[in-house]
């Protein structure tokens, strides 16, 4: 990985926005995923919460887990109150009301909030040209309420709402392709990121924040309590989903893709779903067959990186 | 210098905005609340108005847009109607529960099904309970003071509350009328620049919306109806102060030829004006009645709808929506209000008005002499529809 070097933890900020104390569960990942990118963040930050994990963690009254100034409002909306948030501090700034200077919007918002329900929000904000960043904390499901499917939860996983049973073998739709959905907005910065992978992550984050414009980054978030694994292993599927090309690493600039990290060769699948209860039911030839198309569509990936 | 003009409604409530010179305007069109939006759009792409307009994909993203920049301490201003209004729904008690000082323009229309564009107070009375300040108009001229006074209603300090100025859709909304504009410099003077304490700033971080658990969520709310009651007070303090420099006053309930009769007409928004006409015609017949209008619709004016309705034996209600299953709002809150006095009148309710359909002099003169009238209020309906054919 080429931001990678020895000495990157030394400058990792050692500041800590997401300050601990927090009540996540045990192993959680998406909280050290937030706990990441806020250290992207700098403290001329505003953060915008959709309702969901990190939110219900982070902010029970009368504490809060955020050093920097914080707003949640609903579940769907986090791209439109940060919309509202950017134009509110241009206007005044413009007038002079307040200071003139470099202040960063942030929303995020976990895969529900932003595949399914917050989707018409995004898309809005995003059509619209906002000066913002949108990170989508990616769990793949709705963890918050329970682990209920999501348009981000992958084939074949088991869900409270898509589970396995005699009849239908857990998800059966494939995980919307999202950051697709971001590029085709014609936005400057669209990024996949992942906990496991932290000096990418913070890189992808502050790259995010110095485009003029609006940025999409969506972060593997590994979720110890829906996907039903042990609690010491979030960092390893991070790193599995990555090598079996579950979860490519990528950005892209202005449209222009390229690969975070490309495995020499693609481990089996196997051994990334054998760690988790939530693809417990599928038999050998259904991992293979959600295998075959998760192959495809690394490489037409790797392709789309070569070509432009 | 004030001048009296003629103007659509609709583009004097977009002008009176512009005067309170608006950091965010955030808006998605609506029938028939387009003419203030893309008035103010056009001010903007003139360069008479230097505000960040947000064409939003959705009223949703609308009252959320306005979340955000009213949070992070702008002055903010959005309209809608209808169908408008309930998609923003869900957005408006956020906007009240954390006290943020938006200003919204409803012009009043019915809600689905069946279709209709034209104007009731459906969309009103559905978010009747969403904390929002609710402010009723009757006319052009009302409108555009209202609108300005909203703004020093919601950023006062005490208040920082959201306010929602009604019109009717249509029979105000679109209508022309000769209107008196506050003169600009006034205004500015009148209206202090927004000031906001609790804004989203990294200099003084601060977190809003948090989640509560049930030990702190009805302390929460008890702090929010607390503040929600001495709003009131702010309000006529708000309007003496406009009575002073522009001239025209405003009460929470404004009563028309009451004084001494035992019968009343209360009705809310542009019907009003009609209804006095029919007030007029049948004094000059000898009958007995008054008209009440409700000005303030949240908070509701209890003490002074007790005050006029002291001695009124009949209190005629009339509604412009329906309450399913129920009677008319208006009259359900009069009943309420009126339960804990001693002398309770009896409260008629008639709903009438809905969907554009219009009541005329004659119209209300009619409802009114029913309303008079030995009608047995509880023969198995608590209400009574005004002029339905069947
Ligand atoms: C309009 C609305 N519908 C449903 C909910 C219930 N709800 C709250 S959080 C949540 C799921 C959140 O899932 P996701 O966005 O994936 O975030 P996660 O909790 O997994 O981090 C749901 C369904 C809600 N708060 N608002
Ligand atoms: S449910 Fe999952 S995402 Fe939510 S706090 Fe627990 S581990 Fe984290």
């Amino acid at each position: 990985m080429q931001n990678l070097s020895i000495y990157a933890s030394r400058l990792v900020d050692k500041a800590e926005p997401f300050a601990p104390g927090h009540r996540a569960c045990i192993g959680c990942g998406e909280a050290l995923a937030v706990r990441l990118a806020a250290k992207a963040f700098g403290p001329n930050t505003i953060v915008v919460n959709a309702t969901g994990c990190m939110e219900i963690v982070a902010s029970q009254l009368p504490y809060t887990s955020w050093e920097l100034p914080w707003i949640h409002t609903l579940f769907e909306n986090a791209a439109a109150v940060a919309s509202g948030v950017e134009v509110g501090l241009k206007a005044q700034m413009r007038k002079g009301k307040i200071p003139q200077e470099d202040i960063n919007v942030v929303a995020i918002a976990g895969d529900g909030g932003t595949f399914d329900i917050g989707l018409q929000a995004l898309s809005g904000a995003l059509e619209r040209g906002h000066n913002f960043l949108y990170i989508c904390f990616d769990n793949e499901a709705y963890m918050n309420t329970g682990k209920q499917r999501s348009s981000a939860t992958p084939f074949g996983a088991s869900t409270t709402t898509s589970p396995a049973g005699k009849a239908q073998s857990g998800q059966t739709s494939w995980k919307k392709n999202m950051p697709e959905i971001a590029v085709a907005h014609n936005i400057p910065y669209v990024a996949t990121a992942s906990h496991s992978y932290p000096f990418d992550l913070i890189e992808k984050v502050k790259k995010g924040l110095s485009v003029k414009g609006p940025a999409y980054i969506q972060v593997y978030s590994a979720c110890p309590t829906g996907w039903r694994c042990d609690t010491d292993i979030s960092v390893k599927l991070g790193r599995l989903a990555v090598e079996t090309g579950a979860y490519p690493l990528y950005e892209v600039e202005n449209g222009k893709y390229k690969m975070s990290l490309v495995p020499e060769k693609l481990k089996p699948l196997s051994e990334y779903t054998s760690l988790q209860r939530r693809f417990r039911h599928l038999k050998p030839d259904e991992i293979t067959g959600i295998e075959a198309r998760l192959v495809e569509e690394f490489n037409r990936l790797v392709e789309k990186a070569k070509c432009l | 210098m004030s001048k009296r003009v003629g103007v659509e409604v609709s583009i004097a409530l977009g002008d009176a905005v512009k005067m309170v010179n608006p950091d965010v305007i955030a808006a998605y069109p609506i029938t028939p609340q387009t003419h203030i939006v893309e008035h103010l759009a056009e001010l903007v792409a003139q360069g008479e108005l230097d505000a960040e307009y947000v064409p939003v994909e959705s009223e949703h993203s609308a009252m959320s847009a306005c979340l955000g920049s009213a949070a992070a301490g702008a002055r903010t201003f959005t309209a809608t109607a209808g169908q408008g209004l309930e998609l923003m729904h869900e957005v408006l008690y956020v906007a009240s529960g954390m006290r943020l000082p938006i200003v919204m323009a409803v012009v009043n229309r019915a809600l689905s099904a069946p279709l209709s564009v034209w104007g009731d107070h459906s969309d009103a009375m559905a978010v009747r309970d969403t904390g929002w300040i609710q402010i009723f108009t009757e006319n052009g001229q009302e409108v555009v003071d209202q609108t300005i006074c909203a703004f020093k209603i919601a950023e006062h300090h005490d208040v920082l509350f959201p306010v929602m100025v009604h019109l009717d859709g249509f029979h105000l909304s679109h209508v022309i009328e000769p209107i008196e504009m506050p003169d600009e410099k006034k205004v500015c003077e009148y209206l202090p620049a927004n000031t906001n304490p609790f804004t989203l700033h990294p200099s003084k971080p601060i977190a809003m919306g948090d989640f509560a658990p049930p030990v702190v969520f009805t302390e929460a709310k008890w702090a929010q109806e607390k503040a929600m009651l001495g709003v009131k007070k702010v309000i006529n303090e708000i309007w003496d102060e406009f009575a002073v420099k522009f001239g025209r006053t405003y009460k929470p309930v404004e009563c028309y030829k009451c004084e001494g009769v035992k019968n009343v007409l209360v009705t809310m928004g542009s019907y009003s004006e009609t209804a006095m006409t029919a007030v007029d015609n049948l004094r000059e017949k000898g009958e007995d009645i008054g008209l009440i209008r409700i000005r303030l619709w949240r908070p509701f004016p209890f003490e002074e709808l007790r005050a006029v309705l002291k001695g009124v034996e009949n209190v005629i209600v009339l509604d412009r929506s329906i309450s399913p299953g129920a009677s008319g709002t208006v009259a359900s809150e009069i009943k309420s209000a009126m339960y804990t006095e001693k002398e309770k009148p009896t409260v008629k309710s008639y709903i009438g008005g809905l969907g554009g359909r219009d009541i005329t002099v004659e119209g209300f003169e009619d409802l009114i002499k029913d309303g008079i009238s030995d009608r047995n209020e509880y023969n198995g309906i608590e209400f009574q529809m005004v002029g339905v054919r069947e």
